[in-house]
């Protein structure tokens, strides 16, 4: 299964994701530049990563998000190919109206670097398949703008269709967001956003392997 | 040149922790009765040309397509 990163300036956890991507599929994912209007057909695996796209200016993820990769990503996306947006990868999906709701100020106006738990509230998504239902897992987080919010009727829709992938454990919410949201995926099932870093959090040199799973699901290398 | 002003504010019910945190400072420096606080942006732009109504339309598709999240936010322009 071959994947991609998506490259932007400001963007600074492309490389931890490459490495993530290559250790677990075992193959380098390409890298697709901003300013490209193309991806090639044999991409599975379309990820955007985490850092600071156009220095948050405007919004975080606004600039990125009318980038004229961003309409190659959407036709992808629309083709059915799986896209992972994380931190400021989950900013830029949302501004660019790939899933719903913003992402706003921490509650806390803090930026908050540490690692908390994170269920996964739906283990049935493409995303999530290495992890049992309600299943708390480790995750790293490192942001400033994780506070969710989503107007009620979508937010409903959102719980009702099984849509929100991953919540901060019960009491341990860092940012504020509504219902403690962490990740949510589109309605089609194919494009999963989510604040916590799991590429920092796949091998024994990092503490622990619990993001492992996220990318293993993704790439369909799931260990039997 | 017509010059213009695009000011973007949060929706009513969207929860501002930034206006939250000014409104408690404003609090701390003694300003009393200081209630609902929000925070907001403003855009100052020049553009081209005389056409008022061409201005008002791109200003209204600038502000859709970049320059407010209208998820979150509503926006308002006015031409000098």
């Amino acid at each position: 299964m071959k994947s991609a990163v998506v490259q932007l300036p400001g963007l600074n956890r492309d490389r931890d994701m490459i490495a993530a991507l290559t250790k677990i599929s075992g193959q380098a994912p390409i890298t697709v530049w901003q300013t490209e209007t193309s991806i090639p057909d044999d991409v599975d695996l379309i990820v955007i990563p985490g850092g600071f796209s156009y220095g948050d200016y405007l919004r975080c993820g606004a600039i990125a998000a009318r980038m004229p990769v961003m309409q190659a990503i959407k036709e992808k996306a629309e083709k059915g190919v799986k896209v992972l947006g994380v931190c400021n990868g989950f900013q830029i999906l949302v501004e660019a109206g790939m899933l719903p709701g913003a992402l706003m100020r921490n509650a806390s106006l803090k930026f908050v670097c540490k690692e908390i738990k994170l269920q996964v509230v739906n283990a049935e998504t493409d995303f999530t398949r290495a992890y049992a239902a309600g299943q708390i897992i480790r995750c790293p987080i490192a942001h400033h703008d994780g506070n969710y919010f989503v107007e009620a009727e979508t937010l409903k829709s959102l719980e009702g269709n099984g849509q929100v992938v991953f919540k901060y454990a019960e009491g341990t919410n860092p940012n504020g967001s509504l219902n403690d949201i962490a990740g949510i995926i589109n309605e089609k099932g194919n494009v999963l956003g989510m604040m916590p870093h799991p590429e920092n959090l796949i091998e024994a040199a990092h503490g622990g392997s619990d993001g492992r799973g996220i990318f293993a699901s993704a790439l369909d290398v799931i260990a039997a | 040149m017509i010059k213009a002003r695009v000011t973007i504010t949060l929706k009513n019910g969207v929860l501002d922790p930034q206006g939250k945190a000014i409104e408690g400072a404003l609090g701390a420096l003694g300003f009393e009765g200081v209630g609902h606080v929000r925070q907001g942006k403003v855009f100052d732009l020049e553009l081209d040309g005389e056409d008022r109504a061409r201005a008002e339309a791109d200003l209204k598709a600038m502000c859709e397509k970049l320059l407010a999240n209208t998820v979150i936010e509503n926006y308002t322009i006015a031409l000098d």
